[in-house]
């Protein structure tokens, strides 16, 4: 059982209010990922939960229980790190022990818990090296071993994948969200990478200096973000926003317009400009369009067939019905 | 681009080097040398460098007049015993300053490096005084107390900057995975410090054999460590150099050669923190 509950959870760091109240439920078993800008909170967040950091006023309760003033290590939590933070002095079989050692189980039970998580995460083989002899991927797993054999309430993950160049960080990206599947336990992940919170949640909050600006499924955020922030902050290439008189038109004082929603012609259209930059990708054309008099660059998402170059005109048509409307608040209007 | 230094400058280089660690190390030399003669040799004028007759006689007479051997056990005990005893409480004090600093740590830290800047002399009457009362007058524990206290601001300085240099995640790593404060530090923190620790006890078991001021001062005959069995031979009687240098050698000779054993932790210990 893994649900976790904040109540008007606030931190600060001396004067400096880093969270201000805030209130979260984390459903027992959810894949829940905190994603925001750096200094958004964030990890803070997530250390508040571990009990890394004590929180000013509010509350923390895991599985109803209040777990406010209790010391990390008995919350019953497990925590993978952004720098793995294994133990270097350790082999991997040790440091995958360690936290059952802590927990005095007996060393068959140790061994045969280590056993069954190094097989599972293909560590069977490193068993007897030592950190510093394996690759950044395979520390992950290490870290990610240490967590799974504790068998906890939830595991927390600090940007566990921002250490690993891109290709490994897809199959690790791929390798938690299965673990997540067969393990069915709560999980909270940060991240400042809109594509992992996208890719892997089932639940994304969305922060901003330390407030919730929106939670919800990546694609209730991705089809109906609550304030601009949430709008430019998910998906990509970023959502376009046009102010002014197009705005007007449709009764907003912002409205905003994903680029997958724009229709690009070399004849007609709604709008026109000219291509400043086109960035093919294979599959799709990304075109960056000046002199439209509406933004200063609007961004077009295109088959990978379309092939305008620089200093084209081309003509674009906005999809009417996923327009969003924003007030001057920035708050969306439905 | 690194310097471009030529051969000639190199082996200038290098004799300047050789010329300056000789004139360091001549002292001892000398002491050593001497130790060999008969006293006569030993003040002759001009002095006599190695042309003599070598004799082991002032050791003979040096070991027959004084059991080495006594003063050797009290500075293996009061070296040991204050650098063991100073580890082991500044171990904590490190940690804590490393890795839950507050707004004064650095003052703290600087307070307690300031402490070795006072006169050994202006605290020499009250310590005195309260050996007397607590009879720790000639006492090896007197003197482990109090040699620890005297280099404990430096055992937690050179713990506190090896600590920093641990990522402090690894210890939350440990704390998240149910170790308690004692088995954060007695299985992450220590095994993973242990290069820091060994170079900060060897050079505070070497200052405190050297330490002079207050095992002459606190000792007489039991807990007389090997600084007093030297300065006994200054004796009233006269000065006898030859067996004034045979009992210094003896002296120096334990830790001489602790000391060109572990001289690659000990440069590695006092530099630590200053290249990363």
């Amino acid at each position: 059982m893994g649900r976790i509950q904040l109540k008007s959870v606030t931190k600060s760091f001396g004067d400096v209010q880093v969270i201000p109240p805030l209130d979260l439920t984390i459903e027992d078993g959810e894949f829940t990922v905190f994603v925001g800008p750096s200094g958004c909170g964030k990890s803070t967040l997530l250390r508040l939960i571990a009990g890394l950091e004590d929180i000013t006023s509010g509350s923390i309760d895991i599985d109803g229980a209040d777990a406010t003033d209790v010391p990390p290590a008995k919350r019953g939590l497990a925590m993978v790190f952004q720098s793995y933070a294994l133990y270097p002095h350790m082999t991997v079989r040790k440091n995958i022990a360690f936290p059952l050692r802590m927990a005095k189980l007996d060393q068959a039970e140790i061994d045969k818990r280590v056993e069954g998580a190094a097989s599972v995460l293909n560590l069977t083989d490193y068993l007897d090296r030592r950190p510093g002899q394996l690759s950044g991927g395979q520390r992950q797993r290490v870290a990610i071993g240490r967590a799974i054999v504790r068998e906890p309430a939830a595991f927390l993950f600090d940007e566990p994948l921002s250490n690993l160049d891109a290709a490994l960080r897809v199959g690790m990206r791929l390798e938690i969200s299965e673990l997540h599947e067969r393990l069915a336990t709560t999980m909270i992940y940060v991240t400042h990478d809109q594509v992992e919170a996208m890719t892997m949640a089932d639940k994304i909050v969305v922060l901003q200096a330390g407030v919730i600006e929106q939670v919800g499924s990546p694609l209730e955020l991705y089809r109906t973000p609550r304030n601009l922030f949430v709008a430019g902050f998910i998906g990509s290439p970023k959502m376009n926003f046009i102010e002014g008189p197009e705005a007007a038109k449709h009764g907003a004082q912002t409205i905003g317009i994903r680029p997958e929603h724009i229709a690009v012609s070399e004849t007609e259209g709604e709008w026109s400009g000219v291509v400043s930059v086109s960035e093919h990708l294979g599959s799709d054309t990304f075109f960056h369009v000046h002199e439209t008099g509406l933004a200063e660059t609007i961004t077009v998402r295109a088959d990978g067939e379309v092939g305008f170059r620089h200093g084209d005109r081309i003509h674009l048509t906005p999809r009417a019905d996923v327009i969003h409307r924003f007030d001057a608040q920035g708050l969306r209007i439905e | 681009m690194a310097r471009a230094v030529t051969t000639r400058r190199k082996s200038l280089n290098t004799i300047l080097a050789w010329a300056v660690g000789l004139l360091i190390f001549f002292p001892i030399l000398w002491t050593i040398l001497t130790s060999f003669k008969t006293e006569a040799q030993a003040i002759a004028s001009p002095p006599i460098f190695l042309n003599f007759n070598w004799t082991l006689e002032n050791y003979a007479i040096v070991q027959e007049r004084s059991d080495y051997m006594r003063f050797l056990w009290n500075s293996v005990i009061i070296a040991g015993g204050s650098t063991i005893l100073g580890v082991i409480i500044a171990v904590p004090a490190a940690w804590a300053m490393a890795f839950v600093p507050s707004k004064r740590t650095k003052d703290i830290l600087l307070w307690m490096l300031s402490t070795k800047m006072l006169p050994a002399v202006g605290v020499l009457y009250p310590i005195y005084l309260l050996f007397i009362r607590l009879g720790l007058l000639d006492t090896r524990g007197g003197l482990v107390v109090v040699l620890m206290l005297i280099n404990l601001p430096i055992i937690v300085w050179m713990l506190y900057t090896y600590f920093r240099e641990i990522p402090g995640e690894i210890l939350e790593a440990a704390r998240m995975d149910g170790a308690t404060l004692k088995e954060e530090i007695l299985y992450v923190l220590t095994p993973m410090a242990v290069p820091g620790i060994a170079s900060t006890v060897l050079l505070n078991f070497i200052l405190a054999w050297n330490e002079a001021f207050w095992t002459l001062n606190l000792t007489a005959v039991d807990a007389a460590p090997l600084t007093a069995f030297i300065a006994s031979y200054s004796s009233p009687e006269g000065l006898f150099f030859a067996k004034l240098s045979a009992a210094s050698t003896m002296a120096i000779a334990p830790i001489l050669i602790l000391g060109w054993f572990s001289q690659k932790q000990l440069v590695r210990g006092l530099t630590f923190g200053a290249v990363k």
